[in-house]
């Protein structure tokens, strides 16, 4: 078995654990790479199907082709897809750069809030009609009780401290001073009624082993991860207003990896495309502290 | 070339031991800091007049993101001219143990930090006996500060003979003791010529020595059942066992046996999905297999193959486990225990022993503490596949989920018989308060006193006037009467052999809950055979005293205080005992009261100070 066997094993394992563990349990797809890779992970645990739903929060500033890619891949392998959005806030103008409000502010509302309230059910949820190919909404309104997220370990300061199952507790808040113990293959898949758990397993993974493994596997990806003949790429995808392209001539995920391992983007932090995180003083943390994934 | 693989070391040891200036050091001198990094630190203390540590070069990255490096409380990720690594600092204090264990579990290696100047200490030692339940194997001792004690081999040697023989009693033999300063850089990446004594490794150099734990593929197959798939979109008939291999290797056509449930079957085909078909699975892969012959298994199950050795099932089981709680772990709570992927209900049904994890001494009380490590017997609900401590690790470790917390895990030293004699009072122990809690608030335990003997011998009157005496002392007595009961709870017996089993087994049965409610319970029953009051004595266990009272058929029919004798002599009532039906009297019993030789007062005497004597003998008992 190479690093790559490696961590895919235990990726797959922690999703048939989690599978096993949660009744309802959903996994989020923000269509970027390591959620794809995590999506990817999952027709591999279960044999090319997908037994649960995949949410994505739609804050409806998504770059374009981020959406038709995500509609593509979802009729194409018969997904479960679901998706999200905080309809009051995109009605009222509450929004950044064309509404009422700040980055920081927007990314509360349309990502945070609609995820709360789309995991615990509160707000509709849109289904695709695998026949029609429209969104209906859905009709599992329970709240999601076991939630895979595809975070790693090396992405950010906050994230090294996660646990592979990771509890959120009623306010969807994550106690990260007071983490449950975790060892040897055994996680927390007992929770008190009103609380949920994250399940990330693709903790252990770099980012240059997500490029490996989509080179390895040849997973389809987003357009815009590549140079298509600009100069530029995205490195790290979010909303078209807050992210912006890194200079780059990589056009292929074989050319990524060479450009990721002679350490040319070394000196640049994976999401410094993603213009919240600068603004928003504590870092990710602030925003992950209150369900941000 | 630098290897792919990423080696996890975990650093441990007592707190200010100098963990953190030793990978401070170790960062900078192998080049694995962020440019300027150290300067900016020097640069900070210079303006601030404070001394320059190398301690505060992880503190300057934790919470942040630098150019590649991570570090915080938990992780440090760096390269050596062979690999890349990640680096767990475990906390140094006891209240973050299970945030140790945690960062310690996912380490393949650990290093050891020791102050040259203290010595070994309390955390030194308990984390040790920590990294030898949780299985980690390559140890190095670091032991720091040397430059405070002028690089002195003599203390060097007697500090790593002291925790060398500490280690060997927990069966850790550390690859290598490391003379080293984190403030001044000896051997941690660089070999230090101020001490011409050492020859051994470098820190960095005994890193890269460390191995990545390769997978126990030489095992018997161990494979957990995740889950049992059949989705059938797409018309796919699948069904397929799933789960990861933790040792041993499976190809299609082995035997298969599934435990605990012992069912048999074949390897049809090995399942993969976007790769191509392997011709085997081994230790360590997300693995899937369909079989020959569709049986019902479940999640819980472990495959195992038919021509190797099998794992124990059991329900009761001898472990070593440490506890990291809130609430103590105790005999009067229910838990679950998962194993592989079984979960079942637990109780703890006995400590062995606590022991001390800094210094190995023992001690014997009733419930196992936060951050305490203790021997015990568990008994399961529901029998479970496992194996012992050495054999396959996965299957050989458990966890203890409390509420809806993971609050302990051990190691599964031996495999015990279901029951052992005295099972049925350790399973009353259990119950939700223990009979020791409701002995300590009643001021003494419960006791069945059973008295046999024939229809007017004396056993009620004795029996009434006894239990005024114990009242008058304090003690909670009852009597369960022979004819009450026939009254009511045994209104539907008659007086076949039968039937009188019957209304003794549902006696006794009834006894035994009131001695459970912690009650001195006096049973006036003729009882006649032997056979009956010894399956009694067997269901109520030690807290039993059988007293014979004794008189004389010819004495009881003179007596004959209910007009019984005369009846059954004139045949109005047959199966009557002594009449015409015998009376085995006990051949061994704990009191005799003979009602001819004795009078009442002597009698009632004698059996209140023998009840007394046996509720102070041992009122509470461990």
């Amino acid at each position: 078995m190479d690093h790559l066997d490696k961590l895919e094993s235990k990726s797959v394992h922690l999703l048939r654990e989690a599978y096993a563990a949660f009744d309802n349990l959903c996994m989020l797809w923000s269509i970027g790479k390591d959620s794809t890779v995590l999506l990817w992970l999952a027709r591999k645990a279960f044999y090319g199907h997908v037994p649960f739903p995949l949410v994505h929060i739609d804050t409806h500033y998504k770059i374009p082709e981020m959406i038709a890619y995500r509609d593509r891949l979802a009729m194409e392998y018969g997904l479960y897809m679901v998706y999200g959005e905080n309809r009051e806030a995109l009605e009222a103008g509450n929004t950044f750069p064309d509404g009422k409000v700040n980055r920081v502010e927007c990314c509360r509302l349309l990502k945070t809030e609609a995820l709360t309230h789309t995991l615990n059910g509160t707000w509709p949820r849109y289904r695709l009609n695998l026949k029609t190919g429209k969104y209906e909404p859905d009709t599992n309104t329970a709240a999601y009780t076991g939630v895979i997220v595809g975070a790693r370990s090396d992405e950010e300061g906050s994230r090294s401290k996660e646990r592979y199952f990771s509890p959120r507790d009623k306010n969807n808040d994550w106690d990260l001073d007071d983490q449950p113990p975790e060892f040897w293959n055994q996680f927390k898949t007992d929770f008190a009624p009103g609380t949920h758990v994250r399940i990330h397993p693709l903790l252990d993974w770099t980012e240059l082993n997500i490029w490996e493994y989509i080179e390895r596997e040849k997973i389809p990806t987003v357009s815009l991860y590549y140079n298509q003949g600009d100069g530029c790429r995205y490195r790290s995808l979010g909303c078209a207003p807050c992210t912006g392209p890194i200079r780059s001539e990589s056009r292929t995920p074989a050319e990524i990896i060479r450009e990721l391992k002679t350490g040319a983007l070394a000196s640049i932090a994976e999401r410094s495309g993603r213009a919240q995180d600068a603004e928003d003083g504590g870092g990710l943390e602030t925003l992950r502290r209150n369900g941000y994934m | 070339m630098i290897q792919e693989e990423c080696l996890s070391i975990v650093t441990v040891g007592h707190v200010d031991h100098g963990k953190s200036t030793v990978i401070g050091r170790l960062l900078a001198d192998a080049d694995a800091l962020p440019d300027g990094k150290l300067e900016a630190i020097r640069e900070n203390c210079r303006r601030n007049s404070k001394p320059f540590e190398y301690a505060f070069l992880l503190d300057a990255l934790k919470n942040e993101q630098a150019q590649g490096i991570t570090i915080d409380t938990a992780r440090c990720f760096f390269q050596s001219g062979k690999r890349r690594y990640i680096i767990i600092d475990a906390p140094g204090h006891i209240e973050f143990l299970k945030n140790m264990v945690t960062g310690a579990s996912r380490a393949e290696a650990a290093l050891m930090v020791i102050d040259a100047a203290r010595g070994v200490e309390e955390n030194t030692r308990r984390h040790g006996y920590f990294l030898s339940m949780l299985g980690i194997r390559q140890v190095a001792v670091l032991i720091n500060k040397m430059d405070l004690v002028d690089r002195s081999q003599r203390v060097f040697e007697d500090i790593r003979a002291e925790f060398e023989a500490f280690l060997a009693k927990i069966n850790i033999r550390p690859a290598a003791f490391i003379p080293v300063s984190g403030m001044e850089g000896d051997n941690i990446a660089v070999r230090s010529d101020k001490m011409p004594w050492y020859e051994g490794p470098t820190v960095l150099e005994q890193m890269d020595a460390f191995a990545p734990i390769p997978p126990a593929e030489q095992l018997p197959l161990r494979m957990p059942v995740q889950g049992v798939y059949k989705f059938t979109q797409n018309n796919d008939s699948r069904r397929i066992i799933a789960g990861t291999l933790e040792s041993g290797s499976v190809r299609a056509g082995d035997g298969i046996v599934f435990y605990p449930s012992g069912k048999r079957t074949t390897v049809k085909t090995l399942e993969v999905f976007n790769a191509e078909t392997p011709e085997r699975f081994v230790a360590g892969q997300a693995a899937g297999f369909t079989m020959t012959e569709q049986i019902f298994v479940r999640r819980g199950e472990v495959a195992c193959r038919q021509d190797e050795q099998p794992p124990c099932v059991g329900v009761r089981l001898r472990a070593n486990l440490f506890w990291l709680g809130r609430q103590p772990l105790s005999a009067d709570r229910r838990y679950h225990f998962k194993c592989g992927t079984a979960k079942v209900e637990m109780r703890l049904e006995q400590i062995e022993r606590i022991v001390n994890a800094s210094n190995l001494s023992c001690q014997l009380r009733q419930y196992v503490e936060k951050n305490e490590v203790a021997e015990c017997i568990l008994r399961l609900e529901r029998p479970v596949a496992f194996d012992l401590a050495g054999g396959v690790d996965a299957t050989s470790r458990f966890v203890i989920v409390d509420g809806y917390e993971i609050a302990g895990g051990g190691i599964i030293t031996e495999a015990l018989e279901e029951y052992d004699f005295d099972t049925r009072n350790i399973r009353w122990s259990g119950d939700a308060m223990t009979a020791d809690e409701r002995a300590r608030l009643g001021g003494h335990k419960g006791l069945v006193v059973w008295m046999t003997g024939l229809s007017g011998a004396g056993k009620t009157t004795v029996a009434q006037e006894t239990e005024r005496r114990l009242a008058a002392q304090g003690v909670h007595t009852y009597i369960l009467d022979g004819d009450k009961l026939r009254r009511g709870l045994c209104r539907d017996l008659g007086f076949s052999d039968g039937d009188r089993a019957e209304n003794i087994r549902r006696v006794a049965e009834t006894a035994n809950l009131f001695r459970d409610a912690g009650v001195v319970t006096i049973v006036t029953l003729i009882s006649p055979f032997a056979a009956s009051r010894n399956a009694a004595r067997r269901t109520i266990g030690g807290d039993f005293m059988e007293v014979y009272v004794r008189a004389s058929l010819e004495a009881c029919i003179r007596r004959d205080p209910k007009n019984l004798y005369r009846r059954a002599l004139s045949g109005g009532i047959s199966s009557f005992t002594g009449i015409d039906s015998p009376y085995e009297a006990p051949e061994n019993p704990d009191l005799i009261l003979d009602t001819e030789l004795w009078s009442e007062e002597e009698c009632v005497e004698t059996l209140t100070d023998a009840i007394l004597a046996r509720l102070k003998d041992e009122t509470i008992r461990i």
